[in-house]
């Protein structure tokens, strides 16, 4: 079998019942919350619309025959059923959010004032071309921002998130082997990588094969230029790397990649550590995806939406996908079909619907405008010597697989936990009764028990220090032996730690009335 | 720059505790030919709030909005009110700025929502289960007919012709890498024979209902002829209100349900982002691709919810995953979960009535027009009509008098030649009686 | 002969007149930790040695278990769907994965005796 012992344990620790118990069942401000199922009554809604007769007649004797089972509730209600449980979640609003490669930054307020605008969040996306004459200029606007900042000729916007993205990337580059009338059906992964680079990779079609680290934490060239040949169709490679560092080798690596003729895919993911100072265009990239949600500060949402443009280099922007924006004397036209490409132009096909995630748009483009190149600058820098100042203050206390001096974020590994009790699970989860967020843990898979931070360009220096403080104090005391703090945590928040093994072995996905009407087969 | 805490007194001040002379030394390992001076970007510097809104506020004023005027746009995409505490609820920084549940101590919010999101999906769609979101109903239905490869182990997918060429061409783009993807003839108003088309090597039949001419579809005599060749039926609803009114997918035989959830709590935004639902039965769970919120325990025994089955997922399965995605649709999903919770059982069926009276009405008037023909005889709120002339020129030419009449199909199918005279129209709750009477006299007056 | 033969990927193989029985090591189960599924190969498969057999999926892993030995699988044991537990309690005994007609005796012989895999473990 394959021994793939990666991701996090996920042991519930020891039970610990608060005294004195409330007679509400609520403690304080924190407040219990059923599900909405198990709330309201029939016949209320919290939606005022007036009951019209319909004839029956246009609907194919398809009327629906039962209930749906929806609960009823008043707006007061609903209201507070998801405040409660909005109360619920840590958020970067409220705290320091370490969480590394996943970048939570500020998310400026203006940002969703400007996507709610009439003119973009109730804009048609059939609506004729005549009336979103300002939306294709946004798109536009920010495709010009895009390829001037990665110094890459061409971008395609339709992606609807980093994967997605990913997807596209990988999609292109086949189309473009394909139109060259080559078989390349090996990509070059380092082992490092994030785990949607293989899956992409697969997705789209090739088989992965990996590349060893280095001790330093970086791609193996001479491993690399081993595995390259003509049946290596791409490497895909994250610059800044997962462990937080440059690959100083890019340049020589893009050379070899292209000796070979392969094409060189970068993940974005990390390009916030470098905007405004590096473009991955004069690194040899061929092609990189770019969460708008990390480096422009759209908000995460909870888990999305995201979005993920793609800049394309002059060898695959014939290949990129349909709607294709050109501008002209007439205006701003999208092109959607095939035959009506410019000359060269070889889409490979549609990702989705429509084009692209517009509200994500004009949050992203809100913050480039805000900060402005200089201030895109100034983020990356301030972003690097804060995830700096993070690993120069806790090397020490805590223990770095890597010599410094990093890029947006620092890792650490377990090894100052060695014997003593104390697993990186129990250390992260201890941070939360001190009111952080973990940072992530058990990635990258190269580096034992990795605590990966990321504090971003948000962090007041007197943040930052606090946050060295508490995190080099627990670090002393798990050290010492005192595990007490440690053990069983987060002993100070809405729920501890939950049985994933139970929910794993018994998946209960949904809320079921007591009755539940047998769907038919 | 506002959104930079740091002084120069404090970089230099962090500089020194790193050691590092200035930054540029944290940057060392960047080849020096690859760093490039502020100068070599093309782009204007920073600007204040002021500047900023106004700039894209006159972007926005080049655009007309749904609500500047008639309107009655559809095909995929609809324009429905939006109670305000949703906005609100979601705007809520614990929703807002929080990242993907991982630590569920800390996310109970985020996995309870979604815990209530995929319950109403699998209610909605007559479903066992849903998933917690994916991107837009055309990734889902791309991720349903890959879904149904790995089940079925088959590599053919046949597509309805009245599934939305968006979502069609999606298909073929995505699942046309692992299998082949055969679409049946376009007969706007009708239902194809698409039996014929099911053979031993078909995986799923996906049928799209109401289709994107509008038709209400029959699934049930599709699910029977896909069964009964070892083949499964993707249903794909892209207005989610009809299912207040018609019967749900899953009671018709449907295998997997790919929808597009915008229509409730989401607005239009030119087409993103929007929230993809995806339902299927129990027995095929662990095919089922995109994140999902499961009920457990926690160390005190108190209910609780975690991201559940997660060895699916690309970060754990890596090349081996049922799926490429890491996101869902998370505050989209919300924005359905608060309106739909708002609207209830009740409020949920009287908007589909709400919606159905008002299209039939204005399907009515608009038949009465000379040489306009209604081509769609079932349907919940939106149809095609044949127009004596070209609908892309009708369109343009009402748009220049302050009405979005619809979506020419040729939009959508511009080499179908059936489709070259066709107008597809929606109108949902938030279409007055004037607007309805405008639309009519315009249209009178633009053709011949 | 009834021994039981472990492979370097944690599975062993106990045969018994012309069938093995095939499972995980309780040292692939601790490194695991909770078993939470398992998909089992379909009766009648053929498996070639070394070919995927099965996966067992924990909360924090998926793993695929490799044929030890070649052959025609003849059962399966169902019981770990509904009780995938069973793999942690006893992966030797009752958490059996499935049975195997072996196609070619001789390919025992490469195996590991449990004495050599003893030591090997050890030695990880």
């Amino acid at each position: 079998m394959t021994m793939n012992n990666q991701g996090s344990p996920t042991a519930t620790g020891a039970g610990q019942t608060r005294e004195p118990a409330t007679i509400s069942g609520d403690r304080g401000m924190d407040h219990e919350e059923r599900l909405i199922f198990e709330l309201g009554r029939p016949g209320m809604s919290g939606v005022d619309i007036p009951r019209v007769e319909i004839a029956e007649s246009r609907l194919a004797g398809q009327r629906r025959k039962g209930p749906i089972g929806l609960p009823g509730l008043s707006e007061p209600e609903v209201v507070r059923h998801y405040v409660r449980l909005s109360r619920m979640n840590y958020s970067i609003d409220a705290g320091l959010y370490p969480l590394g490669s996943c970048t939570m930054k500020h998310n400026p307020r203006l940002n969703e004032k400007l996507a709610r605008l009439p003119g973009f969040g109730d804009l048609h996306p059939l609506a004729p071309l005549s009336a979103a004459q300002g939306a294709l200029a946004l798109i536009g606007e920010l495709m010009r921002w895009l390829t001037a900042l990665t110094g890459m000729p061409a971008v395609t916007m339709v992606p609807k998130a980093g994967a997605h993205g990913e997807l596209c990337g990988m999609l292109t580059i086949r189309a473009a082997i394909a139109a060259r009338g080559e078989q390349r059906p090996r990509v070059l992964v380092p082992e490092s990588a994030h785990g949607t680079n293989p899956a992409t990779a697969t997705f789209a079609g090739f088989t992965v094969d990996e590349i060893k680290a280095t001790p330093k934490g970086r791609v193996d060239v001479a491993a690399l230029e081993a595995k390259l040949g003509p049946d290596v169709g791409a490497v895909m490679l994250t610059n800044p790397n997962t462990c937080g560092l440059f690959e100083r080798d890019v340049l020589r690596i893009a050379q070899l990649v292209h000796k070979a003729g392969a094409y060189f895919y970068c993940d974005g993911a990390n390009f916030n550590a470098i905007a405004g100072r590096v473009r991955p265009g004069d690194l040899g990239v061929d092609a990189m995806h770019i969460n708008l949600h990390k480096t422009f500060s759209t908000p995460h949402g909870g888990g999305g939406p995201g979005a993920g443009p793609v800049v394309l280099s002059a060898a695959l922007a014939p290949f990129a996908p349909l709607p294709l924006l050109v501008h002209d004397a007439s205006g701003f036209r999208l092109i959607e079909d095939r035959d009506e490409v410019p000359a060269g132009a070889r889409p490979f096909g549609r990702m989705c619907a429509f084009h692209g995630q517009m509200g994500m748009f004009v949050r992203a483009l809100a913050t480039m405008l805000s900060h402005g190149r200089d201030g895109i600058r100034q983020a990356s820098e301030d972003a690097v010597l804060s995830a700096n100042y993070i690993l120069a203050s806790l090397k020490d206390a805590m223990s770095a697989p890597f010599e410094g001096p990093c890029m947006h974020e620092a890792l650490f590994d377990d090894e100052f936990l060695h014997d003593s009790g104390v697993t990186t699970l129990d250390f992260a989860k201890a941070m939360i009764d001190e009111g952080y967020h973990p940072m992530t843990v058990y990635f990258p898979l190269v580096v034992h028990g990795a605590m990966l931070i990321e504090p971003t360009e948000s962090e007041s220096k007197e943040s930052l220090d606090r946050f060295i403080r508490v995190l080099g104090t627990m670090a002393l005391e798990a050290k010492a032996g005192k595990r007490e703090r440690f053990e069983g945590a987060p002993r100070l928040v809405p729920r501890r730690r939950l049985d994933e093994t139970a929910a794993s072995r018994k998946p209960v996905l949904r809320w079921k009335p007591k009755e539940m009407p047998k769907a038919a087969e | 720059m506002r959104y930079l805490p740091l002084t120069n007194d404090d970089r230099a001040a962090m500089l020194a505790k790193i050691g590092a002379r200035d930054v540029d030394a944290l940057f060392r390992d960047v080849p020096k030919s690859a760093v490039v001076p502020l100068s070599a970007f093309e782009l204007p510097d920073g600007q204040g709030e002021i500047e900023v809104e106004r700039a894209l506020s006159r972007l926005a004023a080049r655009n007309v909005a749904a609500g500047a005027g008639p309107f009655f746009c559809g095909a995929g995409a609809y324009k429905h009110h939006v109670p305000a505490a949703v906005d609100h609820l979601i705007q809520r920084s614990e929703f807002l700025t929080s990242y993907t549940p991982y630590q569920p101590e800390i996310a109970q919010g985020t996995l309870q929502y979604l815990f209530e999101f995929q319950t109403q999906v699998a209610l909605l769609t007559g479903m066992e289960v849903a998933n917690a979101s994916l991107y837009d109903g055309s990734t889902a239905t791309a991720e349903a007919v890959l879904m149904a490869q790995r089940l079925t182990k088959r590599p053919k997918a046949v597509l309805s012709g009245g599934l939305h060429p968006h979502y069609a061409e999606t298909v073929e783009t995505v699942a046309g890498l692992s299998g082949t993807v055969v679409r049946a003839p376009v007969r706007p108003g009708r239902a194809e024979d698409i039996a014929a088309l099911i053979d031993e090597e078909t995986s799923c039949v996906v049928v799209q209902s109401p289709d994107v001419f509008g038709l209400i579809r029959d699934l049930k005599p599709v699910a029977e002829a896909a069964h009964a060749k070892g083949a499964l039926l993707v249903a794909v609803v892209t207005e989610i209100v009809s299912l207040g009114l018609i019967e749900p997918p899953g009671h018709q035989g449907a295998d997997i349900v790919a929808a597009e959830g915008q229509s409730i709590g989401n607005g239009l935004s030119f087409g993103g982002p929007y929230v993809g639902l995806f339902a299927t039965r129990e027995k095929f769970i662990r095919q089922m691709p995109g994140r999902l919120s499961g009920e457990t325990v926690d160390a005190e025994g108190r209910r609780g919810y975690v991201l559940t089955l997660s060895t699916r997922e690309q970060h754990i399965r890596r090349e081996k995953a049922t799926s490429n995605i890491c996101t869902n649709s998370g505050l989209c999903a919300l924005a359905f979960t608060i309106h739909l919770s708002l609207l209830g059982e009740d409020g949920f069926t009287r908007l589909a009535r709400a919606n159905h009276a008002k299209a039939a009405a204005l399907a009515d008037r608009l038949a009465k027009l000379n040489g306009v023909s209604l081509m769609t005889p079932f349907f919940f709120n939106e149809f095609a009509l044949r127009l004596p002339k070209p609908a892309a020129g009708v369109v343009e030419a009402m748009a220049a008098k302050g009405i979005l009449a619809g979506v020419p199909a040729s939009r959508l199918l511009p080499h179908e030649p059936a489709a070259r005279d066709l107008l597809i129209v929606a109108a949902t709750e938030t279409n007055t009686e004037e607007d309805c009477a405008a639309f009519a006299k315009m249209l009178g007056d633009v053709l011949p | 002969m009834n021994e039981t033969r472990f492979t370097d990927q944690h599975e062993w193989v106990r045969v018994d007149g012309g069938e093995g029985t095939v499972g995980i090591t309780r040292y692939a189960t601790e490194q695991l930790g909770d078993v939470v599924y398992v998909e089992l190969p379909k009766i009648g498969r053929s498996l070639a040695k070394g070919a995927e057999a099965a996966v067992v999926e924990s909360v924090k892993a998926a793993s695929e278990i490799y044929a030890p030995v070649g052959g025609s699988v003849t059962a399966a044991n169902e019981a770990l769907n509904d009780d995938p537990a069973k793999v942690n309690a006893d992966p030797e005994g009752e958490g059996w994965f499935f049975k195997l007609k072996l196609a070619n005796a001789a390919e025992l012989s490469a195996l590991m005796t449990a004495g050599q895999y003893a030591d090997y473990v050890k030695g990880l």
